[in-house]
């Protein structure tokens, strides 16, 4: 029997470390430690339900497991066989409890290719990997086929780039390959920068080894024996696991001289961010890995030219190598199979935000955004109604209703106004201000520009001022025209991917949430209630009791009235912090 | 010129010397180098800058171009119970920005800034990968889930005395 | 030679692959404007960070615009260099710029000949939108003794620091911080004082605003003027005549000494000398030196210091204090022609018209920025009194000709005063790179050899290149010369002259490419390389010119040595015309 605890950051958050503890200590105590075998796997997905234990082999699935259950579950479970009803996961319709995860809606529409060994396998533990046919692809490439030959066969799969652009990654590395040099290398794109994204981390959180069998595959395919995992310094755990993994790799002989005696050399070294979001861009990030500032620079030449030390260089992202091993073992056909027309494979989304099941997915591509939303996603939080969904981060757009229904793919979501990003879905109800939400975004790249190109590092400033004058009510109709002006501007002019798509969430919110931007110009009102410069507070004096809290609680003295009177707001001293509101037993603090 | 002179102990400078020749003093290590050093001193002084410039052989100008780009380099000591707000989008929706505001509040600080006692500092960073608890507070290495302002006193309290 | 057609602005071109869009645009006489880019063809110098995306134009077929200063010509490429879309998108940025800069122009020391100023005349610029809300990034003022750093008015073209790390190889400065806030700046944001600067002034030569500039003598200059108790004696570098002119509007290459020197009779200082003078006696000071080394060396001393140095560019002195300070008893100990100068006037001259020191003020117009800091070095006094007070460059005293309404285009030529504005041809060409040596080896030649010289010019010490070579005949001795400007060529030579394996007998280095005409102190060039090799023909030419072309023919300097200094390195010589260096390199000190 095995008992696989969730090492995710998640859960580990919530003190999975803890449950791992002491089931161990309850199973000693049993005597029962060599039976039992207790593991810490990587996120199993359902982040939201964690800390997540699952039993094998009869697949229990229990959610938000405290520490405190361990015995419970050692007592029942192990040694009773029967299962801890309490701890199950209870169908928000049907109100049953389901214990086979296969039959919950968040996985019932999922096919995990990139994460198939992630929550099945112990990270730190390289014959686990094995066992699911780990090592198994690169000894084909290595035994059974030239490089061409691989290089074809991702060609043929259809496999795009996961970090975003969805290059298309066999004409990438068929340019690389094609490139001659002495020395090439292979980079893995760990950086992640992303704001609500936490995919890469679960695949090398959870299934290190597959990140490096891919690279290794790479690095025969192009004629390459160095690897770098460019990884941001922020994620500690999955650092540790790839220097476990490396370590054990080599051991292996999987990583170094001569790799499954075909004289075939490949190693991998760490190099960690420092946190900037520029860095995932690639030019960026190799001068980040040179040690210099991440500025990035013009394209061409692109890596595959020129990149790492100038020497050609193929950087994937950690998604897109996660799915090649399966690719090769199982076949271009069949990842073609899957998917859209222009868009194959499956696609890894951090779903979050105001959503019931906050997880981490693998859909295939053409999936809807309402069937991740309503059927995986469990739909919205509080029985609230769904206003929009974020797609790809800083550089993507907000959907909304009328996108429901759109499959989801690379092209499919530039048509509709955002993009794919590297997946991160963050889903908003009717209290979110769409304005207040491109504000953010903007907040987010004023932050993170290099500050090299001019447009990216003044524009991206004066869009932000200009929103955030709008939502204190002071914008104008010329001023929503001119905000639509540099944002094309900036798109046309910046330097790098980042201010070139930087205007995405003001121009998608314009597009699909243009009377909100009207409501805040013209009638100087948040629909969403989000803007406290827009809000009025006052005091519905028939609800009203007079019994002075609100008037005690206000810091600037903007309330009277007499004791058992009904009480009066000043709207000229209110400074809108909402303590009256907050304070009011009576809800006769109204706000508009 | 430079009539600045740099003073450190001996002990720092040795062990500055040694993180940079683990790296074989190789200028392209220079993130590497300044990671270790953080990790050790805490913080990045223009002390620490100027010896790691020497022994990677480069300008420190370049090496303060460096530290001065990435946010996670810091020339200021930390708090001794550092406090990072996520303000990843998942956390930003579920009312992160007004937990923020209430850490400031109590604590009388801005982001980037440590208390006058030196117990705590304030800074915020982008998803940390547990977005199911949003919105997420680290306090050192302890991660608090799903915190509404209401709770921040109470998690100050964890670290009172 | 590859070549590729393509059509700009509906007009076909062929050009050589490879060519920038903007190079080939300009072929065609389109001039493409911009801020960031600038390239000293003849000094291989470029700086083309892409930064600025004030160049941008619209390539058929390309999603956003491209960056004409470095984006390559490609077969059939349609470009467009004016349609309304990139005249809107230049403008906009255009307004970006401007909206974080400050509106100073009346009282901006560059004001006049501002590129940024320039490029808001050409693009029409009539209004910068949001200014109530834009903020302005800022940054502290910082005043060296030669250099005004004023980053709120800088544009990050990187043009300072490509000049200052490529081609100087200084690394004083660095991009710092990033986003809105990033900036240009030496280490911790400190003063340049506290940085290993030389005050080569080559980052404020290219400067294309009003961030870096010199520190403004004239004020000073004016008050000794109108003091009736002073002496007030001038001296003028060789490059200074080369290039005063261009201020007035002269062709680049016109040479004014005779202007010059009348226009400082009118200025009204007392005496009009000329540095010249002094450069003669430092070849009589550094040539004996040198054949005096060549000839201890030659007898078999081991312990003799070989090559010798030149000594007379303070930029390049500061830069073997700070980064070569084991070599300091290599460079000849000679002062330079500044300090020769400001000794010998406030001695030898001082005592022939009967005055004081402390009533006689000398002032220097210098092509240098690095002079002023030299003037107040502390060994440069007497009592606190310094030899040189004050220094201003070619460009302060072109701006003090035109305060005095002087008719500068009409004025007669005059002649410099004497005993000390008398000099040769010799003297005249330090103000080029390799003149100094050359003027050297005419002295050296003459008295080594006894004989006299059939030819004064050695074209083989002339050129643009960054390292030169040349083995001078000395009558059976072959004297090995070396020649380096620009501060990364000294860089090369000295590491052999570190590391024990340099072939030379003596090396020329000049902190400025080009050498003084291309100094900080001169009118800018803004990037056009012909300005500069224009400015060093009229130096070989005013050269040719003179019937004395030899220092030691200059019969004031047989007069100095007869009446005063006895002969060449002589005790008294020493005393006054030779110095010695320190190690400035950074000290790290134990704390105790
Ligand atoms: C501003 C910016 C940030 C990016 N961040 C990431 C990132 O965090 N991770 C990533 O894999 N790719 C990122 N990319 C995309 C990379 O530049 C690059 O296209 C990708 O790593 C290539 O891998 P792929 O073809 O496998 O997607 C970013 C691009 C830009 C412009
Ligand atoms: S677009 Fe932004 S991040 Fe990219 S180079 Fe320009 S300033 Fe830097
Ligand atoms: S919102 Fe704040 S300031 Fe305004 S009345 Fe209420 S308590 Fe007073
Ligand atoms: S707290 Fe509510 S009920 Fe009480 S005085 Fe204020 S508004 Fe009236
Ligand atoms: S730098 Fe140029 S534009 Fe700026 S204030 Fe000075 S003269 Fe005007
Ligand atoms: S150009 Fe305009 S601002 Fe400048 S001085 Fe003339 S009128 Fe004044
Ligand atoms: S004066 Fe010369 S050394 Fe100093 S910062 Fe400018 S370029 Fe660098
Ligand atoms: S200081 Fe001048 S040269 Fe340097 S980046 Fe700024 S504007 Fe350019
Ligand atoms: S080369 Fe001439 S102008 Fe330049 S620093 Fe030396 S002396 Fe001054
Ligand atoms: S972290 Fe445990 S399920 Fe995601
Ligand atoms: S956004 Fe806060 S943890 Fe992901
Ligand atoms: S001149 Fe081309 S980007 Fe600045």
């Amino acid at each position: 029997m095995h008992l696989l605890v969730c090492g995710g950051t998640g859960c580990r958050a919530s003190e999975s470390d803890l449950i791992v503890e002491n089931l161990k200590k309850e199973l000693e105590e049993k005597g029962l430690q060599n039976e039992v075998q207790v593991i810490m796997t990587g996120c199993f997905g359902f982040c939201e339900k964690g800390p997540i234990v699952k039993v094998m082999p009869d697949n229990t699935f229990y959610v938000q497991v405290k520490p405190e259950d361990a015995p419970i579950i050692v007592a029942e479970h192990v040694i009773k066989g029967r299962k801890v009803t309490r701890l199950l996961y209870t169908d928000p319709t049907k109100k049953e409890h389901v214990s086979d995860s296969k039959h919950m809606g968040f996985y019932r529409k999922q096919i995990r290719i990139a994460l198939r060994n992630c929550g099945f396998i112990n990270p730190e533990n390289i014959d686990e990997y094995i066992a699911r046919e780990g090592y198994q692809a690169l000894g084909k490439a290595l035994q059974e086929m030239t490089s061409a030959q691989v290089v074809d066969e991702i060609k043929k799969s259809g496999l795009r780039g996961r970090g975003g652009g969805g290059f298309p990654t066999g004409l990438k590395w068929e340019i690389a390959s094609k490139n001659k040099a002495d020395q090439k290398y292979v980079v893995c794109n760990a950086d992640e920068g992303d704001p609500g994204a936490f995919m890469d981390r679960s695949v090398l959180e959870g299934d290190p080894h597959s990140v490096l069998e891919s690279m290794a595959i790479c690095g025969y395919a192009i004629g390459a024996t160095k690897g770098l995992i460019y990884i941001r310094a922020e994620y500690p755990l999955a650092i540790k696991r790839l220097q476990i993994a490396i370590a054990q790799a080599r051991e292996y002989g999987l990583l170094g001289n001569d790799i499954f005696g075909t004289g075939f050399d490949f190693d991998i070294e760490l190099r960690y961010g420092a946190g900037a979001f520029v860095c995932g861009e690639e030019t960026a990030l190799i001068h980040s890995m040179e040690g210099c500032r991440g500025e990035p620079t013009n394209k061409p030449p692109f890596p595959a030219e020129s990149g790492f030390l100038g020497k050609p260089t193929n950087v994937n992202n950690v998604e897109t190598f996660a799915s090649i091993p399966v690719i090769m073992l199982k076949g271009a056909e069949w990842f073609a199979s899957i998917g859209t027309e222009k868009s194959k494979g499956t696609k890894v989304f951090a779903l979050a935000g105001k959503i019931n099941n906050v997880g981490l997915i693998e859909v295939p591509m053409g999936t809807t955004l309402r069937e991740v939303i309503f059927e995986i996603g469990g739909g919205i939080k509080n029985g609230k109604k769904f206003k929009a969904v974020q797609t790809g981060g800083p550089s993507g757009g907000c959907l909304t209703e009328k996108h429901l229904d759109v499959p989801i793919d690379f092209d499919n979501l530039i048509a509709a106004g955002s993009m794919m990003g590297s997946g991160g879905m963050i889903v908003m109800d009717e209290d979110d201000c769409m304005v207040s939400i491109a504000k953010y975004f903007l907040d987010f790249t004023v932050e993170e520009s290099c500050g090299k190109c001019s447009p990216c590092r003044i524009g991206n400033k004066r869009l932000y001022e200009l929103l955030d004058h709008i939502t204190k009510g002071n914008g104008t109709m010329a001023d929503l025209d001119s905000l639509k002006n540099m944002c094309y501007v900036i798109k046309d002019t910046a330097l790098c991917g980042l201010g070139q798509t930087s205007p995405n969430p003001i121009l998608s919110t314009m597009n699909n949430f243009w009377d909100e931007y009207l409501a805040h110009v013209v009638d100087k009102k948040c629909p969403a209630g989000q803007c406290r410069d827009l809000m009025m507070y006052s005091i519905n004096a028939e609800k009203c009791v007079g019994c002075t809290a609100c008037a005690r609680a206000c810091p600037v003295g903007a309330i009277s009235g007499e004791r058992k009177e009904p009480h009066s707001i000043n709207p000229a001293i209110c400074i809108k912090c909402g303590a009256c509101f907050e304070k009011c037993k009576f809800n006769a603090v109204v706000i508009n | 010129m430079s009539s600045i002179k740099i003073e450190l102990r001996k002990e720092d400078i040795d062990k500055i010397n040694e993180v940079c020749a683990s790296f074989n003093n190789e200028p392209l290590e220079l993130i590497n180098v300044l990671h270790k050093c953080q990790e050790h001193f805490g913080y990045l002084p223009a002390e620490v800058q100027e010896v790691v410039a020497e022994q990677l052989n480069i300008p420190v100008a370049k090496v303060y171009g460096v530290v001065s780009f990435y946010s996670f380099f810091t020339m200021t000591p930390h708090g001794k119970h550092p406090i990072s707000i996520c303000m990843g989008t998942a956390c930003y929706v579920r009312g992160a920005e007004k937990v923020l505001e209430e850490f400031k509040k109590e604590l009388g600080i801005q982001v980037g800034q440590t208390t006058p006692d030196g117990k705590f500092s304030l800074s915020s960073l982008r998803c940390v990968g547990a977005c199911g608890l949003a919105p997420v507070v680290l306090v050192g290495e302890k991660t608090y889930g799903r915190v509404a302002p209401d709770d921040v006193k109470k998690i100050l309290k964890d670290y009172e005395g | 030679m590859e070549t590729v057609k393509l059509t700009i602005d509906n007009k076909q071109i062929e050009v050589q692959k490879g060519t920038t869009i903007l190079k080939a645009a300009r072929e065609m006489g389109i001039d493409i404007p911009t801020l960031c880019h600038m390239e000293l063809h003849d000094l291989k110098i470029e700086n083309k960070p892409g930064g600025c995306r004030i160049c941008v134009v619209e390539v058929q077929g390309r999603r956003n615009l491209a960056p004409a200063c470095i984006t390559k010509c490609d077969e059939g490429m349609v470009v467009r260099t004016h349609n309304p879309r990139v005249l809107n998108a230049r403008r906009t940025v255009m307004e970006f710029i401007l909206s974080d800069h400050p509106k100073d122009c009346l009282t901006c020391p560059k004001s006049g000949r501002c590129e940024l100023q320039d490029m808001a005349v050409r693009l029409g610029i009539r209004d910068i939108p949001h200014q109530d809300i834009s903020e302005m990034s800022t940054y502290r003022l910082d005043t060296s003794p030669s250099i005004i750093r004023d980053l709120d008015k800088c544009i990050m073209c990187r043009r300072c620091e490509m000049m200052c790390n490529e081609v100087q190889t200084v690394g004083a400065l660095s991009g710092i911080n990033r986003g809105f806030t990033a900036a240009v700046a030496p280490a911790f944001e400190q003063n340049l004082e506290y940085s290993t600067c030389t005050y080569c002034g080559q980052c404020v030569a290219v400067c294309p605003t009003g961030a870096l500039t010199e520190v403004d003598h004239t004020p000073e200059v004016l008050r000794a003027l109108a003091d009736p108790s002073k002496t007030v004696v001038v001296q003028t570098a060789p490059a200074v005549r080369a290039a005063l002119g261009e201020e007035f509007g002269m062709e680049p290459g016109t040479s004014v000494t005779g202007k010059m020197a009348a226009a400082l009779r009118a200025l009204g200082f007392d005496y009009v000398f000329d540095t010249d003078f002094a450069a003669d006696l430092t070849i009589m000071e550094e040539g004996t030196e040198l054949l005096g080394r060549v000839d201890k060396f030659l007898k078999g001393d081991k312990n003799v210091k070989l090559p010798i140095l030149t000594s007379c560019c303070p930029g390049w002195i500061n830069f073997f204090e700070n980064n070569f300070p084991e070599l300091k008893d290599v460079p000849s100990t000679a002062k330079s022609p500044q300090q020769m100068f400001g000794a010998i006037a406030k001695t030898y001259f001082a005592d022939k018209i009967n005055i004081k020191r402390e009533d006689m003020v000398v002032v220097s117009v210098m092509p240098c920025l690095a002079k002023k800091y030299e003037r107040q070095r502390p060994e440069f006094s007497v009592n606190g009194n310094p030899d040189v007070d004050y220094s201003i460059s070619t460009r302060e005293l072109a701006s003090f000709i035109k305060q005095a309404n002087i008719d500068f285009l009409n004025l007669s030529d005059e002649e410099f005063d004497r005993p000390l504005g008398e000099s040769t041809g010799a003297a005249v060409i330090f103000g080029n790179t390799g003149g100094v040596i050359e003027a050297a080896v005419r002295t050296a030649y003459e008295l080594y050899t006894g004989k006299k010289l059939d030819k004064v010019d050695f074209e083989q010490l002339r050129g643009m290149e960054g390292v030169r070579k040349a083995t001078i005949d000395f009558n059976g001795l072959p004297l090995n010369i070396g020649i380096a400007h620009g501060l990364s060529n000294a860089r090369k030579l000295l590491n052999d002259v570190k590391a024990g394996k340099s072939e030379f007998h003596a090396i020329e280095i000049m902190a400025c490419p080009g050498g003084c005409i291309g100094g900080g102190g001169q009118p800018l060039h803004h990037g056009d390389s012909s300005i500069l090799m224009a400015r060093a023909k009229a130096i070989y030419d005013e050269d040719a010119s003179k019937t004395l072309r030899k220092s030691h023919e200059n019969p004031y300097i047989k007069q100095l040595y007869d009446e005063f200094l006895g002969e060449p390195n002589s005790e008294k010589a020493h005393h006054l015309l030779h110095t010695h260096y320190f190690d400035k390199k950074k000290k790290i000190i134990v704390k105790q």
